[in-house]
């Protein structure tokens, strides 16, 4: 499997998902800098989290103003896998990518922490690895990760099971909308998401729960 | 030309930022001062002389840029 991962000033966890990709796939993606004009072909592009542009007027504002958006929009356009992680979940929504907005967590504080997520739907190319209903842990860091959508959007994401991760056991960290962790887009080959299944993904890590992103999406490559 | 925009959360966008500052006016003795609501504002100064394009200019920059519409309004206030 064939992977890009997208590098805009600001970001910090761009090396996590490249080892993460490189260790789940065998082979280690592209590194495309944001002032690029175009990705390689690959089978998924991964937006990274961290602080683009140092979350200057909103979260992912500025990175989408990028370069490299354009090609970005046009290959998710044309149905290569994009996975967004954290700041790369609020890119995406910034550039409509996918709907709804990431607002500051209602309790103001910065969290970082593991959470436990539910697969809300695991017949997505991002999730069949796992078990429908499956609750796996995952780390998060964020200070805006409150999932906001008008109500007929939450409506649409609900009825057409597009809610893939939701925060469980009483863990939601930010005071997301019916505890929505992450999204995917109508055609089911954008997701983001706020927590960091990267950071699961080898013993040393504690867990190897956040693996089956990446083992699904090998999957259904392959 | 000079304008100011002002970019503010829509209704029923939840606002804990203007809840806080609420609760620290409420601590203050100011209880009498409700609903805050966090916004942006902006001081631009555009090359452009002409009025109606400079404020088309600054609603294409606001739908773009300044505000993110799915959540926030915006306001142009334009130096004529």
């Amino acid at each position: 499997m064939k992977s890009a991962v997208i590098v805009y000033p600001g970001i910090n966890r761009e090396r996590d998902l490249a080892r993460a990709l490189e260790l789940v796939t065998g082979t280690a993606p592209y590194m495309v800098w944001h002032d690029d004009a175009e990705i390689p072909d690959v089978d998924l592009i991964a937006v990274p989290g961290g602080f683009s542009y140092g979350d200057y007027l909103r979260c992912g504002a500025i990175a989408g103003q990028a370069r490299i958006t354009a090609d970005l929009k046009k290959k998710a356009a044309k149905g290569v896998r994009v996975f967004g992680v954290c700041n790369g979940f609020q890119i995406l929504t910034e550039i409509g990518l996918l709907p709804g907005a990431l607002l500051r967590n209602a309790h103001l504080k910065f969290v970082c922490k593991e959470v436990k997520l539910e697969v809300a739907n695991s017949r997505t190319a991002f999730t069949n690895a796992y078990t429908q209903g499956q609750i796996i842990r995952c780390p998060v860091a964020h200070h805006d990760g409150n999932y906001f959508a008008d109500e007929g959007t939450i409506r649409k994401l609900e009825d057409e099971h597009r809610v893939v991760f939701r925060y469980a056991e009483g863990t939601n960290p930010n005071g997301s909308i019916n505890d929505i962790a992450g999204i995917i887009n109508e055609k089911g080959n954008v997701l983001g998401m706020m927590p960091h299944p990267e950071n699961l993904v080898e013993p040393l890590h504690g867990g190897l729960d956040g693996r089956g992103i990446f083992e699904s999406l090998l999957e259904t490559v392959a | 030309m000079k304008a100011r925009i002002i970019v503010t959360l829509k209704n029923g966008v939840l606002d804990p930022q203007g809840k806080a500052i609420e609760h620290a006016l409420g601590q203050l003795g100011f209880g009498g001062i409700g609903d805050v609501r966090q916004g942006k504002y902006f001081e631009v100064t555009l090359s452009e002389q002409d009025p109606a394009k400079a404020r088309a200019q600054l609603e294409d920059a606001c739908k773009k840029l300044f505000a993110n519409t799915v959540i926030e309004n915006y306001a142009i206030e334009l130096d004529v």
